[in-house]
């Protein structure tokens, strides 16, 4: 007598883990499938493409002048753009999640804004602004300093659309820790820069890190702005994603998934060293003591 | 190298909430005060304006005859101990305690020998020695604030604000921990403010308890001062438990209705009054003039104490009563109460 609600009970365990299963199969085979059809085969086709006419080709493609002017063009614009958002980012977080003032949440949709405006638009604005016949296109013109079509409208495109993602993954960090780590070294007499260096900056490493990563990965494939801004002259105001599309446009389909697999290639890593760091990150919070 | 902690009529307000209206308080060299009051009373205010973690708007703190607010943070040489601590997670517990001394300018940073032999001796101090080498996140609580303690006495500092020390610690850890901190008080004697909400904590633990409500100071006195005689009822109430009559003082006597309570009182003291009578300053006795009846309706025992519950007429809340050992009165049974304390206050 007492062993039977034994059995019942296993049984219905069992019966709810196997609807469980069918129920799981079902959304990892979407799941899958989804990946599969919208992102793994595309990726795959860039590659194979790629190497669609040998080894030989796609080395020639990329090291042509044009297409080396690209990659130098790009990573300069990045060296420039990533460095001047994590500054300018750290200290946008720093004044949102550390002081209280009037204007805050306006400040905070403000760092928004660069993701819910389209990148043409972002690009148009420059060219609005000092472009020949724009507002301030005169005045640059007479003191002969380019902006558009050249390597400063570029920056600026770039710097633009890529603003968001450093103060984005700092700011929801830097408030969750509050400030009372930085009170405690002030109290101990530490000077706010030192404060700064040796407590925040330690504190928020991984989630800068991760910022600065994405924010890297967008400045390197921004497209939008940055056509808007660049004037496609070849070797000149061309970064890697306009050189793919022109090549493509150019049929030459060859060269254009050369250049597209490099960029691929800096998602793969990029994707690579975000997972690493989201293991990371969630880690170095409860136990930093592997250090 | 304590000093005194001098604060005048200091005021702070938050956009629209005023923390601090007016606080004026004198602590002694090497005393243990504590700012006592319930959440919203204006005490972590007072303790981070102290410290210089706040700008008053009106007022000042003085160490001893100086204005603190000449002074910037490192020269005000605060000892602060946070309410969760916040230690420095990513350095071990001897960088945490080290940080103070290596962040003075270089013409005053002793050498990294001397420092390594403070931290040790620090951690001596705090019987923690040989936990150099552990993070933060490796400590329990009670550990976790004996290092937040070292790292605070590290700078030598002047004063010592402690911010709800037992606060986020379990009953039992919390218990030992403040007999641990008098002592430690008592071999260091740094001038020490702490604040809490644990009036139990701050009686025992203190030299003398600063009562704060709605951002004004009740009363400052020694434990048994505020406990026995409280300047206020908030002071009565907020210190333990009280029973409260209201009463009509005529010619040095306490009415209750038309019944002789509490005799003995000052003659100028007259019209409607409330009395607050603590339960075991109510004693169950079999005749006497000045008494209180009533019907006992329950029993109780909490710990070591036994508590009569007693109904009395015209009150709608029973009147709480310890019991004397050798008492057993049973449930329904008629008694008389005599009351042996009490505290007055005119009635609003």
């Amino acid at each position: 007598m007492s062993d039977s609600p034994l059995p019942a009970a296993i049984y219905r365990t069992d019966r709810a883990l196997r609807d469980g299963f069918w129920i799981r199969a079902l959304l990892l085979t979407l799941a899958l499938g989804f990946l599969l059809l919208f992102l793994f085969l595309p990726l795959i086709a860039v590659f194979v493409e790629a190497f669609a006419k040998g080894y030989g080709l796609f080395l020639e493609s990329i090291t042509e002048p044009d297409a080396l002017s690209a990659v130098r063009l790009t990573l300069l614009v990045a060296a420039i753009a990533v460095p001047f958002n994590l500054v300018v980012g750290v200290a946008a977080a720093w004044a949102i999640a550390k002081f209280e003032f009037r204007g805050k949440s306006l400040l905070i949709s403000f760092i928004d804004l660069p993701f819910s405006v389209s990148p043409v638009i972002s690009g148009l604005v420059y060219v609005l602004l000092f472009g020949a016949q724009g507002f301030l296109g005169p005045w640059l013109k007479a003191h002969d300093i380019e902006i558009i079509f050249a390597l400063p409208g570029l920056v600026l495109a770039t710097i633009f659309v890529t603003f968001p993602f450093v103060a984005r993954e700092l700011i929801p960090h830097m408030q969750a820790l509050g400030s009372s780590d930085e009170e405690a070294a002030l109290t101990l007499g530490a000077s706010p820069w030192r404060t700064f260096l040796t407590i925040t900056l330690p504190n928020v490493k991984w989630s800068l890190f991760y910022g600065v990563l994405l924010c890297n990965a967008r400045a390197m494939g921004e497209f939008g702005a940055v056509t808007v801004v660049s004037g496609r002259i070849r070797g000149l105001t061309t970064t890697m994603p306009l050189h793919v599309e022109i090549l493509y446009n150019e049929y030459n389909s060859v060269a254009a998934f050369a250049v597209a697999s490099l960029l691929a290639g800096l998602a793969l890593v990029t994707l690579a060293l975000k997972t690493y760091l989201e293991w990371h990150f969630a880690d170095a919070i409860s136990a930093k003591s592997r250090h | 190298m304590s000093v005194a902690v001098t604060i005048e009529s200091v005021q702070k307000s938050f956009s629209n909430f005023a923390a601090l209206r007016g606080v004026s308080l004198d602590v002694q060299p090497g005393e243990l005060v504590a700012l006592l009051g319930p959440s919203g009373s204006g005490k972590t205010t007072l303790l981070r304006l102290i410290a210089g973690l706040e700008q008053a708007d009106d007022g000042r703190v003085l160490f001893d005859e100086t204005d603190t607010r000449r002074l910037s943070l490192r020269e005000r040489r605060i000892g602060f101990v946070f309410q969760h601590y916040a230690l420095f997670r990513h350095m071990d517990v001897a960088s945490n305690i080290a940080f103070g001394l290596k962040a003075r300018p270089r013409s005053e940073r002793p050498s990294a020998s001397e420092i390594s032999r403070r931290v040790s001796e620090l951690l001596e101090l705090v019987q923690l020695g040989g936990l150099e080498r552990r993070f933060p996140t490796q400590l329990s609580g009670g550990q976790r604030q004996r290092v937040a303690l070292a790292r605070a006495l590290a700078i030598e500092p002047r004063v010592l604000l402690l911010d709800e020390p037992f606060g986020a610690l379990d009953a039992k850890v919390r218990k030992d921990l403040r007999g641990w901190l008098r002592d430690l008080h008592r071999r260091t004697g740094h001038t020490t403010l702490f604040v809490t909400h644990d009036q139990e904590e701050a009686l025992e633990l203190a030299d003398r308890v600063a009562i704060l409500n709605d951002g004004r100071l009740e009363q400052v006195g020694s434990p048994d001062d505020v406990y026995d005689h409280p300047a206020t009822p908030f002071v009565c109430e907020f210190l333990g438990e009280a029973n409260k009559l209201p009463v009509e003082v005529v010619g040095g006597q306490a009415f209750f209705g038309n019944r002789p309570v509490l005799g003995g009182l000052q003659q100028n003291q007259g019209g409607a009054a409330s009395l607050y009578v603590r339960p075991q300053h109510m004693r169950i006795v079999d005749d006497t003039p000045l008494a209180l009846p009533g019907v006992v309706e329950d029993l109780r025992r909490n710990g070591p104490l036994r508590r009569a519950e007693v109904a009395v007429e015209g009150l709608i809340r029973r009147i709480d009563v310890d019991l004397a050992s050798q008492v057993a009165p049973a449930i329904g049974e008629r008694v008389r109460l005599r009351i042996t304390h009490g505290s007055l206050f005119a009635a609003a």
